[in-house]
């Protein structure tokens, strides 16, 4: 029960936060905030021991129980880390974002939509049903878009917002379409029996769609590349977000997905392929392009998509583990993507700092260019020291948690090298190569975050402002964040115990328990393979750093310049002017023609299935007899409509029309509705009152002034659609194929106290039918009434100005 | 008596198209209030005329004639006298802010 | 424009008391015999629009001094909140029940909770209806 209220928990307080926001219109709404996830994280906290444990908690609100969508939350060891970290990074940014927005910032919506993203963020990585799921999927998307559009009154914001929406809900919606074919091939929509029982459906046609799909959502959400054009452009949001979303927790929730899909697609060479490759090559390409990046943001942006590659390529790796019965090898499998979790939180803390010292410098001096920064070391002290730790622990030096992840990455990664299942073949040796390319880069990249902003010159001339240290309120953050990246390189087996092991067994339920999953992390392995190739990338990248000028070239060379983002604003464009000018071709403004173009497709649809099917089949025997007096009614209302047409006068029309109105009472007298005759004179009455109320404010209506051949054109339309309508009708009643279900409502007194059986239908058994459509009447009313008044107050204001 | 309401509602059908086509505003609101009485006929022929009896308890013993229908165009009136009232009322001011009740004038400007 | 007629005004008098009486008439008998909601509601609005068109608007406003949008808006609601009523019993949605009792005046009388979504219906329908057509006759 409780962890539906964890993620509820967040949306309430989005709720009160505007509301609070009017009486208390400063930064201190801050303090509000930061309860919500500080308290979650201290309770999840105490969840730690009995996660750790094995154990699991699931909770099932019934939701439309028919459809197998449930709102069922499931807590184990895997979600437990994202939890933690979006609980606890959370509260962190929400400190760090009272000290760093202004107060003339619109920060109720800061914080709303700041809550609205924790608590759905909470929903993704806590539901078990995947509809729920995808629910806070895309939700997640959408305050992430309305954040990176905080700052909406500039282009670049709203640009990015706009690329970072399009890009994850198309991915979103391709997950959506997987998870349908999950549950069509498995019939259910829980992850947890779909884990149980997917091995009958590996042969499935739909396993490979489904599976390629979903990949196709993690990868959009997790920036992979090609998907990782929307990142960097993410950047426009307030650096707290940046820090929190787009680094931390939000583009982590695709690895969330591959790790929680791993017990279902793992072991598939399709799985293993297209997560190590795009993994290996989003780790590569990040890193060579955050090389060139001078704004320090951007930087990191590169950085991240990345580091999210390597986490990514480590569990495709570590998804071998499931490809064959247990053997040696297979434990040794699963140790990729032990150091993919690892490596998560390691990330989320190193990087979280790092994002929050780019604010800081961005806060303090008004530019986050490396051109313009330089020597702040003995000016910002603290900040130096914490970009530093930050720094050297993504380049994987000691004494830092980066050093222990990155190491376990190489051994990995020179693990692919044995690899005999899934037929790898050359791929094995490349993989490793690339991967230390790759880190030689990120040393690089390191490098110049610590040496080009705090080293070298101080250029007072070309900041905004003078350089001091930040707020003590403003470290803080930071502080507790640099804290965790040394604290876990000195213990680092306290996350293997208590978080990383139960997030193991949920990722390889088959082995839980089996001795050598959790290994025990070590800073010293000896003289050995990965550590040479540590050294290698210490002493490559200092020479690369060393020399940057000088080979800084290539990134000018032309096939860079042809990149991505190109092509997908040209298909923007392209796309963008392709539909208006196909969409200005019909939509021609003209009610006729709408209406030509819906009536010509009811004849050829309608009319043309009828002609295929040739169900002509028209039955008049059981049809009641026609007394004289009914003729006479009949063939008055016939008259009465073709009189409207030839109709001179509007009130003659409207009379005619009253006339079929009351005849049609009459039908229903004969017809046995005394309900329906007494509604129907009513209505035709008011009705009939409104149209002459109505024609004393309109000019008198004028013959149609249209060309014979228009005139013909229409006449012939409409009686090729009175013809369909009259056969279709006649052929529906001459085929009979279901018995009604009236009789049910027959037995009205005993079901529902009433003698009036269609009054207890309206009243009784489809009360909701009745009750919507005294809102729809409502509202027709309101629209009534506010066109009216519109116009009458926008006359006083003329008189106003008079 | 089905086979020739189910003509009449045809007619309405027709003549409700042939207005709804129609470039004087009037014409097209008229033509909805048709259509809607031919729907509303067409819903009474599919539950059987004139069989069984009123569809209240008490009345009749053998038999009540289909009760469905009725509550379907029941609800059909109402909405449609709510359509009617708030097209009529469209009109209306559409004629007072622009001063034409003619459709072809009333298109807005080109590639809006 | 005042236009003073007489007969019209004489006969209405009478005539709108009968259709009043006829659709509350309607309305109370509606489970059982031919009327209801929709109906009632409906002759009552069409009573109320006869008054409006007999005499001027001052008069009947001083007459009726309600807000006809409000009373719309509480039929909404009535009927909306005996569909949530039936929930706070532990019931489905919108579940209505119905009891025999014997009062001292009526005697054997059936009271019934659809009355009130009846009520709802009703008066959404009056205050909608002439809402609409006193809104058209206001902005003259």
């Amino acid at each position: 029960m409780f962890i539906p209220i964890v993620i509820l928990a967040p949306f309430m307080a989005a709720l009160l936060v505007p509301f609070i926001y009017r009486h208390i219109p400063n930064r201190n709404i801050g303090w509000f905030v930061i309860i919500i996830p500080l308290t979650l994280f201290l309770i999840m906290v105490s969840f730690i021991p009995a996660i750790s444990k094995g154990k699991t908690f699931i909770h099932t609100i019934k939701w439309i129980d028919t459809a197998g969508i449930n709102f069922t939350t499931y807590l184990d060891g895997l979600s437990m880390i994202f939890v933690l970290l979006i609980t606890g990074i959370g509260a962190l940014v929400v400190l760090y974002s009272i000290y760093y927005l202004s107060e003339r910032e619109a920060l109720g919506r800061f914080y709303a939509y700041l809550l609205l993203f924790m608590g759905s963020m909470l929903g993704v990585v806590l539901s078990d049903n995947l509809m729920v799921l995808y629910v806070f999927w895309e939700l997640t998307s959408i305050s992430s878009f309305l954040l990176i559009a905080f700052w909406y009154h500039r282009k670049k914001s709203r640009y990015g917002a706009q690329k970072s929406l399009l890009i994850t809900v198309s991915g979103g919606i391709a997950m959506l379409a997987g998870f349908i074919m999950l549950y069509v091939m498995t019939n259910t929509f829980s992850v947890r029996e779909i884990i149980a029982t997917i091995s009958d459906y590996t042969g499935n046609s739909l396993f490979v769609p489904a599976m390629v799909l979903v990949l196709l959502g993690a990868f959009t959400k997790s920036a992979q590349f090609p998907f990782h054009i929307w990142l960097p452009d993410a950047m426009e949001a307030p650096t707290p977000v940046s820090a929190y979303l787009h680094s931390a927790t939000m583009v982590k929730a695709g690895i969330y997905i591959v790790a929680r899909f791993t017990p279902v697609f793992g072991g598939e060479s399709i799985w293993f392929y297209a997560v190590t490759c795009v993994g290996i090559i989003t780790l590569f390409w990040g890193s060579f392009n955050a090389v060139r990046q001078k704004d320090l943001k951007a930087l990191l942006a590169y950085s991240t998509v990345s580091q999210l590659g390597l986490i990514m390529s480590l569990l495709g790796l570590g998804s071998v583990a499931h490809a064959n019965d247990y053997n040696v090898n297979t434990i040794l499998y699963t140790q990729a993507t032990f150091a993919a979790l690892f490596h998560l939180i390691n990330h989320a803390t190193f990087k979280g700092a790092l994002f929050m010292v780019v604010g800081i410098l961005d806060h303090q001096l008004g530019t986050r260019d490396i051109r313009r920064l330089g020597g702040l070391m003995a000016l910002m002290p603290i900040t130096f020291t914490v970009a530093m730790i930050g720094s050297f622990s993504m380049a994987g030096l000691p004494p830092f948690n980066g050093f222990l992840s990155k190491e376990m990455f190489f051994e990995a990664m020179l693990f692919a090298r044995h690899f005999d299942e899934l037929s790898i073949g050359a791929l094995a040796t490349l993989i490793p190569v690339i991967a230390w390319i790759a880190s030689v880069f990120t040393f690089v990249y390191s490098m110049i975050i610590v040496f080009q902003t705090f080293f070298g010159a101080h250029q007072p001339a070309r900041l905004d402002r003078e350089a001091h240290e930040a707020p003590i309120g403003m470290l803080v953050s930071p502080i507790v964040l640099v804290c965790f990246v040394v604290g876990i390189f000195f213990f680092p087996n306290v996350i293997g115990k208590w978080i990383l092991q139960p997030a193991m067994a949920s990722i390889y339920p088959a082995l839980e328990g089996a001795p050598g999953l959790v290994p025990r992390i070590a800073a010293w392995h000896g003289f050995n393979a990965t550590l040479a190739l540590t050294v290698g990338v210490v002493v490559v990248g200092a020479l690369l750093y060393r020399y940057l000028q000088y080979w800084r070239g290539i990134y000018t060379a032309s096939p860079l310049n042809w990149n991505l983002d190109t092509l997908y604003t040209n298909t923007l464009a392209k796309l963008g002017s392709g539909s208006e000018a196909l969409t200005n071709r019909y939509m021609t403004g003209y009610l006729k023609d709408y209406f030509v173009y819906i009536f010509s497709f009811f004849i050829v649809l309608i009319g043309g299935g009828l002609l295929w099917l040739g169900s002509f089949h028209i039955d008049t025997s059981k049809d009641s007899v026609i007394t004289v007096n009914e003729y006479i009614i009949i063939f008055v209302m016939m008259i009465a409509a073709c009189a409207i047409l030839f109709a001179k006068a509007r009130t003659t029309a409207i009379l005619l029309n009253g006339v079929l109105g009351y005849s049609i009472a009459f039908l229903f007298v004969i017809f046995r509705a005394p309900d329906l005759a007494l509604t129907q004179i009513i209505v035709e009455t008011v009705t009939t009152t409104l149209f002459l109320l109505v024609f004393y404010f309109l000019p008198e209506w004028k013959r149609e002034s249209s060309a014979v051949v228009t005139k013909l054109v229409n006449g012939i339309i409409s009686v090729a659609v009175g013809v369909v309508v009259t056969v279709l009708a006649l052929a529906v009643q001459g085929n009979k194929m279901f018995d009604s279900i009236s009789l049910y409502f027959e037995d009205s007194y005993n079901l529902a106290g009433g003698k009036n059986i269609v009054n207890t239908i309206l009243g009784d058994f489809r009360a909701f039918d009745t009750m919507l459509e005294v809102v729809v009447l409502f509202i027709a009313g309101l629209a009534v009434f506010s066109i009216i008044k519109l116009k009458s107050r926008k006359e006083e204001k003329d008189v106003e100005s008079e | 008596m089905e086979t020739l309401i189910t003509i009449l509602a045809g007619v309405l059908v027709t003549i409700a198209v042939y207005l709804l086509l129609c470039r004087n505003i009037v014409r097209v609101i008229l033509g909805t209030a048709l259509l809607s009485h031919a729907v509303h006929l067409l819903l009474m022929t599919m539950g059987g005329l004139k069989q069984g009896g009123v569809p209240l308890i008490g009345e009749h013993e053998a038999g009540f004639t289909d009760a469905l229908p009725q509550a379907l165009i029941l609800t059909a009136i109402v909405i449609s006298f709510a359509v009617t009232a708030f097209l009529l009322v469209l009109a209306y001011r559409t004629y007072k802010e622009t001063g034409s009740a003619d459709l072809l004038e009333l298109r807005g400007p080109k590639n809006e | 424009m005042k236009v003073n007629d007489v007969i019209l005004q004489t006969v209405s008098k009478i005539v709108v008391f009968i259709i009043l009486t006829f659709g509350v008439e309607l309305f109370l008998s509606g489970h059982n015999n031919p009327g209801g909601g929709f109906i009632g509601g409906l002759v009552l609005s069409s009573g109320f629009v006869l008054l409006y068109l007999v005499n001027d608007m001052e008069t009947v406003h001083f007459g009726i001094p309600f807000d006809f949008k409000k009373v719309a808006a509480f039929g909404v609601l009535l009927a909306v909140g005996t569909g949530v009523g039936s929930l706070l019993f532990g019931s489905e949605f919108l579940t209505q029940t119905a009891g025999h009792f014997n009062l001292p005046v009526f005697g054997e009388t059936e009271l019934s909770t659809v009355t009130l979504f009846e009520a709802g219906v009703a008066l959404t329908v009056v205050g909608v209806v002439v809402t609409i057509i006193l809104s058209i006759s206001e902005d003259v």
